[in-house]
């Protein structure tokens, strides 16, 4: 899997927004050119949130909530606001938002500073994970390049989190910034209303803020010139697994996986299956999923969702079932260990699993499975165990033809395709 | 109308003292590992008083009946 951050350079389509400097030039933007490019911000005003609401701009950190209303439900509160710019990215199958923040980093912050003197907000805080070291210093790099030329009149604040896969949800980084572990508060907390130091905060993706600074600047019609009408605007995806250029690219809604597939070379050989959504998300059949458009609404009845567009392939020569089993290892190593059916549940599914693919199950293994899977979801304060569960349940149907080979035979002693990071318990939640 | 109340469990603040499935096994059972399952949330008229009790029982305040109107 390529693992470096830059998406590739030959993959300007026109479509390209966001990354269209990078398609440009092949460097990331720094201050100049990023203005030379694209422009002063605009002034502020509230009226940027009707652009937005107008524009359709949705959540592009998996939830897909309108932006609109979200800075709406936050512009209206009594207290000042703050903005929280989430770079944090914690699933493994996504690479979208890192890549973003290496190429243009300037949009973000463009977008960040737009939105908080919208909200009537007085601080921009930026999230990230503290592992990425360089990330980190190149962003504040371009903080202070901004500072320099006083570009804007709010501060922005760069933070370097605990990286696990929990600590990127929203009220994990309010609890966070607020002095505390970087641990889910539960779903009773809402941000929107009371954040950090009880303010009205509101969290957005960098994607997200960086399709508003552009926005700003060129309005809600031509945001709507791409896309579709559910899910207008381009979006980032991420793709990997068994395909020729493994990376990120930015892409129309309403695509099919075929044509994202094809985007990214196109298979590197014959597919069984794709993951769709993250280590969270929805296996389904190479067959059913060509033809599908990559929306929320174009997934549904599938019983699939985009997630933060993550799509990774899973060739014929490997097993989906050792693939799950592997992927929920990571996942009940990398809960907030605050709940108990997400403590204890998780890892027996994981276990279950496990021994599932490795055909070494006793005769009621499969019910048992089925039993506890059933009773994750809905039982913790984030959603954790419901994003496992969709996954475990998933798998059993995609896969149910290799549950019972691997019941008859055993282990089909297929090799490891998806990278899945080793599961080492974050330590520090600090 | 009426008005009545549905269960709403603090999984964070729940660590399986399991009173709650022994006051108002009606409505919630436990899970191999001690915590609860809310089978039925709305609570029916006749346990009003059994929920409240179990509302009180917690060791750990973690369950809450909260008022709704159906």
């Amino acid at each position: 899997m390529n693992r470096s951050a830059a998406p590739a350079r030959h993959e300007a389509t026109g479509t390209a927004r966001l990354l269209a400097a990078w398609h440009a030039d092949g460097r990331p933007a720094n201050l100049t050119e990023h203005l030379d490019r694209h422009g002063l911000p605009p002034g502020p005003g509230a009226c940027l949130i009707e652009a937005v609401e107008d524009a359709g701009l949705t959540g592009r950190g998996g939830a897909g909530f309108p932006t609109g209303r979200k800075m709406r439900s936050v512009a209206r509160q009594r207290r000042r606001a703050v903005v929280v710019a989430n770079g944090m990215e914690s699933e493994p199958a996504s690479r979208k938002d890192q890549t973003l923040l290496a190429v243009a980093p300037h949009l973000v912050l463009d977008g960040a500073i737009l939105a908080a003197r919208a909200v009537g907000a007085d601080r921009v805080h930026l999230c990230v994970p503290r592992t990425r070291t360089g990330q980190l210093r190149d962003l504040a790099a371009a903080i202070d390049e901004r500072r320099s030329a006083g570009l804007d009149v709010l501060r922005i604040s760069l933070h370097a989190l605990p990286h696990g896969y929990v600590t990127s949800e929203s009220t994990a980084l309010v609890h966070w910034l607020n002095g505390g572990p970087a641990r889910p508060l539960g779903a009773r907390t809402a941000t929107c209303e009371k954040g950090v130091r009880g303010r009205p905060t509101l969290v957005q993706n960098v994607e997200t803020l960086a399709h508003l600074a552009l926005i700003a600047r060129h309005g809600p019609d031509w945001f709507r010139e791409r896309g579709t009408a559910e899910t207008p605007g381009t979006i980032l995806v991420t793709l990997s697994g068994a395909v020729r250029r493994p990376g990120v690219l930015e892409v129309e809604p309403g695509k099919t996986i075929d044509e994202l597939l094809q985007q990214a070379g196109g298979p590197a050989e014959p597919l069984q299956a794709v993951l769709l959504g993250g280590f969270a998300g929805t296996w389904l059949p190479v067959e059913q999923a060509l033809g599908l458009p990559f929306t929320r609404g174009g997934l549904a009845a599938a019983g699939a969702a985009p997630g933060a567009g993550v799509v990774a392939a899973l060739p014929r020569d490997a097993c989906g079932l050792a693939e799950t089993a592997r992927i929920l290892t990571y996942l009940a190593g990398n809960g907030a260990e605050q709940c108990g059916p997400c403590r204890f549940g998780l890892p027996a599914v994981a276990e279950d699993f496990a021994a599932l693919a490795a055909g070494r199950g006793d005769a009621d293994l499969l019910s048992r499975l089925r039993r506890r899977v059933g009773l994750l979801p809905g039982r913790g304060a984030c959603g954790h165990p419901d994003g496992a569960a969709r996954l475990a349940a998933g798998a059993l149907t995609a896969f149910a033809d290799d549950v019972e080979h691997h019941r008859r035979h055993g282990h089909c002693r297929r090799p490891s395709v998806l990278a899945v990071p080793r599961e080492t318990r974050l330590k520090e939640w600090r | 109308m009426t008005s009545t109340h549905t269960l709403r469990i603090d999984r964070i603040a729940c660590t399986g003292h399991g009173q709650c499935a022994e006051l108002l096994p009606e409505l919630i059972t436990l899970d191999e590992w001690g915590y609860p399952i809310v089978r039925h949330a709305v609570v029916p008229p006749d346990l009003r008083t059994h929920a409240r009790n179990t509302v009180r029982a917690c060791p750990r305040l973690a369950i809450h009946a909260d008022p709704v109107t159906l």
